[in-house]
């Protein structure tokens, strides 16, 4: 789903934020990102999203060069990849239901299918009761959770999360990670940044390390 | 080489043809991705239109005050060279109907006979650019000139009358402009009795250039004004943008086209270049309202039929179609300079 080969990535400032990473990550596998700030899991996560893009090396996403995508195409490229940001970036102008439905809005969907997906997606992070709530009326895990119902209401193949627990008490840094896993339960491909070790070493899964930008662990923390 | 163009070719095609694939995408470990229909999407192209059409008019009213003031600055700049270019139209047809309209002046020879001056006289008011012939004898054009000149005794003394015959032509409102004029004085030079023909058309053409210039002068400033609107409405919309910047974020990233985002603000500023096409209208008929009572006293006064011309349905519905286009024309100056950059961090 996600490969790196060879990957330098210098910001216009000369900081060098990542240097020759390379990796696979395979369909439906959840992987978690760790290391300290400034050890660039942030900038490989722009990389993806095409936020950024690599000063050299290959970012392969669903057998896609994204060097070579053209710029017209990155919307389409980021409809596939879900995104949930540690300061959740919810619109509080706007109710919980239509932030979540944004992303398929946005896609085209009919308002009939809009309305089904939005609430499935609800559902699953268990905020069907509070769709018509402005999402600054919510508690910090509730407002995660609809940032998280944002990231898979289009079903994409692959999700990013950034410090997805960040702001959050172990309890409902459990119950995200939980969500995570049923997610991934069905075939989704995760990617999860974060710094928080004791939560990366309950989860039991595939750890990449990064320090000054490059890979230094590959495998079970 | 060539492999990485086959390549490219091949992805290429491949992002075509998943984003109008209309059957949803099986990904190889099952999961499938959402994806809209594509008769889905252009309904739902058509449903976004619609939605920043009102959205952006909702957020107009929503803070009247400010955008009253947007929409008033876009109308008076409007308004004024319209205002300007009606009156100097107003004026070029008055002009033409103007009572002193030029008078061609044909001096006889003095020895042509009265039968010939009678048979030229009848052939010209045959014609189909003269409205009418005076025939001012050499006699009659001696006692006039010693009534108005004061100078009786001094023409008294001279042995015979030094005036000739003239034939004064007034031309048919047809040929009131200067190139008709000019063609009727070289045909009456042609003629056998006539010694020489004075147009007095100075007046006409003076008249005619300072119309010409003031139109100009007009047009100018209605051009410096239109480009005052792009300005004002360009950076009406940039506030707009500043306004809504995280909102921008937030769609970027998950994957909204550049037309998707620039879509509320273009709308935004057409409704301002309307509106403010609106009011101009407005202005532009209280402004005849105002002037027209005057007007028609004046034209009473001087028996005329004159009547004050206003901007007329055609008129307004243009004018409205230059505010929203400059309205248009403005939202996209500032889109394009400050959305692009606008990029989620």
């Amino acid at each position: 789903m996600i490969k790196f080969s060879q990957v330098n990535k210098r910001y216009p400032n000369g900081q060098e934020a990542l240097s020759g990473l390379s990796f696979d990550i395979a369909d439906g596998e959840m992987v978690f990102l760790t290391g300290r700030s400034g050890a660039g899991k942030s900038t490989l996560m722009k990389l993806i999203m095409l936020m950024e893009r690599a000063t050299s090396g290959q970012v392969f996403v669903d057998g896609q060069n994204l060097n070579r995508m053209p710029g017209r195409s990155v919307p389409f490229h980021r409809r596939q990849v879900g995104v949930v940001f540690q300061d959740h970036q919810l619109l509080f102008d706007r109710s919980v239901y239509e932030n979540v439905a944004l992303p398929l809005q946005i896609a085209g969907f009919q308002l009939k299918e809009i309305g089904r997906k939005v609430r499935a997606a609800l559902d699953k992070v268990g905020l069907l009761g509070k769709e018509k709530h402005n999402p600054i009326a919510l508690s910090g895990g509730e407002q995660q959770r609809v940032g998280i119902a944002r990231a898979v209401v289009n079903k994409p193949p692959l999700l990013l999360a950034d410090e997805p627990t960040g702001n959050l008490d172990p309890e409902l840094s459990a119950e995200i990670m939980q969500l995570f896993q049923q997610f991934n339960a069905v075939g989704v491909t995760i990617l999860i940044a974060s710094h928080d070790l004791s939560i990366v070493k309950r989860m039991q899964q595939r750890v990449l390390g990064l320090a000054g930008g490059q890979l230094v662990h590959d495998g079970l923390l | 080489m060539r492999n990485q163009i086959l390549k490219r070719g091949a992805s290429r095609r491949q992002t075509a043809s998943q984003s109008d694939r209309p059957s949803p995408r099986k990904s190889v470990t099952g999961v499938s991705q959402s994806k809209a229909y594509s008769s889905d999407k252009l309904a739902s192209y058509w449903r976004h239109h619609r939605a920043s059409c009102l959205d952006s008019l909702a957020r107009l009213l929503a803070e009247p005050l400010q955008s009253l003031m947007t929409v008033l600055v876009v109308a008076i700049a409007l308004a004024l060279p319209v205002i300007l270019l009606l009156g100097i139209s107003n004026l070029q047809s008055l002009s033409g109907r103007m009572e002193a309209s030029p008078k061609i002046s044909l001096y006889l020879n003095v020895r042509a006979r009265d039968q010939a001056v009678e048979q030229l006289r009848d052939r010209l008011s045959g014609l189909p650019d003269v409205e009418r012939v005076e025939f001012i004898s050499a006699q009659q054009a001696l006692e006039d000139f010693q009534r108005s000149s004061g100078l009786g005794d001094v023409l008294a003394s001279l042995s015979g009358n030094p005036l000739p015959a003239v034939l004064v032509v007034t031309p048919a409102s047809v040929a009131l402009d200067s190139v008709a004029l000019s063609r009727l004085k070289t045909e009456f030079e042609q003629e056998a009795i006539v010694d020489s023909v004075n147009l007095d058309m100075d007046w006409v053409q003076r008249l005619q250039q300072i119309m010409l210039l003031s139109r100009k002068l007009a047009l100018a400033l209605a051009i410096l004004l239109g480009l005052g609107v792009l300005l004002v409405l360009g950076n009406t919309i940039r506030l707009a943008i500043e306004n809504r910047r995280s909102e921008i974020v937030v769609i970027k990233l998950v994957g909204a086209t550049n037309g998707f985002v620039r879509r509320p603000f273009l709308y935004t500023g057409g409704w301002y270049g309307c509106l403010g096409g609106a009011l101009a209208v407005v202005l532009v008929y209280l402004g005849y309202l105002f002037v027209q009572p005057a007007v028609l006293k004046l034209s009473l006064l001087y028996q005329s039929e004159f009547v004050l011309q206003g901007l007329g349905l055609y008129g307004a519905f243009k004018l409205l179609l230059i505010g929203a286009v400059l309205g248009l024309l403005g939202a996209w100056l500032a889109v394009w300079r400050h959305l692009a950059q606008i990029e989620p961090e």
